[in-house]
């Protein structure tokens, strides 16, 4: 099937825009910018891009530990990323946070999250709440490979089931938790099997292909609209970068990183498939490298200029005050 | 540390020594064994079982999916049936998807049908980078929750005592290390070497005043101890070490003997155990007081990203110089 110029000219600047982030930030993580450390997407761009490009900008996420890509893909500008992670006021959480706890729920950005498996529970929740209101949305829960042992994710995949829920849940497979390879957790080795188990569509992708994945997602959220309740989808994709920068364990071989890498690369694979199909020319997708390095330039730049959070703020908004705050 | 001492001379860092502590017991009782996530390859997060599964096989140190509740069901179910599992979770806050596991079933089994639990849920506590769910200080909630017991190390030697105790012990046992101190070296015991829980440390003693606390603060307490002395003020730092059982004894005397009393942690102050020591205290100790006991603990506020903000959440050296002198001042 052939893309659509315009959407396939967009969706590929979009994942070298994740990319080129997460390269760029990798390096500062190491020259010490990012307070905490961070873990680096690189390699799993067209998940985030394939599920985001299916949704309406007004639809909701929550999801993980690893979600630059996403949040980068739900529309938050680099800058306020890049300052996030810098822990700088002009971050999303204004520098509370850092990496991890991404967020902009004004926007349907429900956060990244500190506890793995959080994100599908919220995101359900989420959903319940467009359901109750009656609005026009879905909501995306990811999850990782690793995520998906626990209990909470499965409680939370159960009652979008029985409520019928508008819920796409993700898991964003890249198939290791940490040190951990999937097979080695994961009974049944068949994640997807799991989801069918409770009674929702369930499928198994190439989440290394962008277009597969936007398929999938569009589906899912036309279901959800059409009240036929939540989808579970399993990404398959590869991280490229340790758990989180600086990890290198010996828990996989060279030759497996560069394997992927070299032949299932999302972005080659879908620029490629652009520029064989005239959607796109050599001359094109140079000018979009360029100019994707430089709107993260700028990101960089705009962190390392912003101020600090004031730390005279620390107590400010651990609650409301309306029920009487402590004297 | 000079960096010309031979490494071979050099002593274990505090994850080391609990490597020490496990591996003593471990040998001499079959039924122990280890469960947590990236345990055999990795050694856990903080290398605190580094090579166990090497020298012990990955029936003794089994990998676990991230399953917090599962992995202490796990441990619960097989400390009843005979077992003396150590359940190793990481980080504490994680902790906190296995609570039912642990304060409903773990901590009152022993209570309602009279059987031990010997089991001992590790994990790493304190503030450090990583913000606010990786940084709880969850101390207080085990301390106050009737069945478990608390292990709050300050040093590799306690490290490798207090583990031994636990392994040796037929109830729960939460053992709680700090993560700005798994590379900090000292000397550990020999395999007789068991510290019992509830018998506080006397790091320094001193003249005129004391500091109690536990864990990272101890380390600050020196800190504030050195500057004090530069002021001509002489103080005692006593740790903690358990936070159940508490040494009150030790408490009751350095209340008695100084009168002049400083009780810091880095938890939030409110509902904390500075707040049960302080009290407990002034109840039984009234009249040898100067003055009110002192607490200097955390802001009641989730820990940012931010460090500073994080620095400035928690009680720094400056913070329990100034407690001192207060107490000093009556
Ligand atoms: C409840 C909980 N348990 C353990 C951890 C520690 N931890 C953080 S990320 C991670 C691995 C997660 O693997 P996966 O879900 O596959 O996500 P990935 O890192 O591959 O994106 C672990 C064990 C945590 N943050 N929360
Ligand atoms: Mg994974």
């Amino acid at each position: 099937m052939t893309t659509d110029s315009k959407w396939g000219k967009e969706t590929l600047r979009q994942m070298l825009l994740i990319r080129n982030f997460e390269e760029t930030a990798d390096k500062l993580t190491l020259r010490g910018k990012v307070p905490g450390g961070m873990h680096n997407s690189s390699g799993q761009e067209a998940v985030a891009v394939g599920v985001m490009s299916a949704l309406d900008p007004k639809d909701v996420i929550a999801t993980t530990h690893r979600s630059h890509h996403h949040t980068i893909a739900k529309g938050m500008p680099v800058n306020i990323v890049m300052a996030e992670l810098f822990t700088k006021a002009t971050g999303c959480s204004g520098g509370r946070g850092a990496s991890m706890h991404l967020a902009d729920v004004e926007n349907g950005h429900f956060g990244g999250n500190g506890i793995v498996g959080a994100g599908v529970g919220i995101a359900m929740g989420a959903a319940l709440g467009i359901k109750q209101m009656g609005h026009k949305k879905v909501a995306v829960g990811f999850v990782g490979d690793g995520g998906v042992n626990t209990g909470r994710t499965w409680e939370a995949v159960n009652m979008a089931v029985i409520y019928k829920l508008p819920l796409i849940i993700i898991v964003d497979n890249n198939q290791y938790a940490v040190e951990t390879f999937v097979e080695r957790v994961t009974g049944g080795n068949d994640i997807a099997k799991r989801g069918a188990g409770f009674g929702l569509p369930s499928f198994t992708i190439d989440g290394q292909d962008v277009e597969e994945v936007h398929k999938h997602t569009s589906e899912a959220r036309n279901r959800a609209l059409a009240g036929e309740g939540p989808t579970f989808i399993n990404a398959l994709t590869y991280r490229y970068y340790g758990h989180n920068v600086g990890e290198k364990g010996q828990y996989r071989t060279q030759e497996e990183i560069a394997d992927w890498r070299s032949h299932r690369d999302p972005i080659d694979r879908f620029s490629a498939k652009l520029i064989s199909e005239g959607a796109l020319t050599q001359a094109d997708y140079e000018a979009m490298i360029n100019s994707v390095a430089k709107e993260i330039e700028e990101a960089v730049d705009f962190a390392e200029k912003s101020p600090l959070p004031d730390v005279s703020t620390i107590l400010d908004g651990v609650d409301s005050g309306l029920l009487g705050a402590r004297k | 540390m000079s960096t010309t001492t031979p490494t071979t001379q050099q002593n274990p860092t505090y994850s080391e020594a609990f490597q020490s502590g496990v591996r003593e017991e471990m040998k001499l009782n079959p039924n122990i064994f280890i469960l947590g996530t990236d345990l055999v390859e990795r050694g856990g997060h903080f290398a605190q079982v580094k090579g166990i599964a090497q020298e012990f096989g990955v029936d003794r140190v089994k990998d676990s999916p991230i399953s917090e509740a599962a992995m202490v069901a796990a441990g619960l179910g097989s400390a009843m049936y005979g077992c003396h599992p150590i359940i190793d979770l990481n980080f504490i806050d994680f902790s906190l998807g296995a609570m039912d596991e642990i304060i409903n079933q773990a901590a009152k089994i022993r209570f309602m049908f009279n059987r031990p639990v010997p089991l001992v849920i590790r994990a790493t506590s304190g503030v450090a980078l990583g913000g606010a769910h990786h940084c709880n200080s969850l101390e207080s909630l085990f301390a106050h929750t009737a069945g478990l017991s608390v292990a709050v190390p300050s040093r590799a030697y306690d490290v490798k005592g207090l583990i031994k105790t636990a392994l040796r012990s037929p109830d729960p046992v939460i053992f709680l290390m700090h993560k700005k101190l798994s590379g900090v070296r000292g000397e550990i015991g020999d395999e007789n070497t068991f510290i019992p829980f509830g018998s506080a440390h006397r790091v320094k003693s001193g003249k005129d005043a004391a500091i109690i606390s536990y864990g990272y603060t101890i380390v600050s307490a020196q800190k504030a101890a050195q500057t004090l002395a530069e002021q001509g003020i002489d103080v005692e730092i006593i740790d903690l070490r358990t936070l159940y059982p508490l040494d009150t004894d030790t408490i009751n005397a350095t209340v008695q003997k100084f009168g002049r009393v400083v009780v810091a942690d880095e938890a939030p102050m409110f509902g904390s155990i500075t707040a049960e020591i302080a009290a407990t205290a002034s109840e039984v100790n009234f009249r040898h007081l100067k003055g009110p006991i002192v607490r200097v603990g955390a802001a009641r506020a989730p820990l940012s990203a931010n460090p500073q903000m994080s620095e400035a959440a928690i009680p720094s050296a400056n913070d329990l110089v100034e407690a001192v002198k207060k107490v000093m001042s009556y």
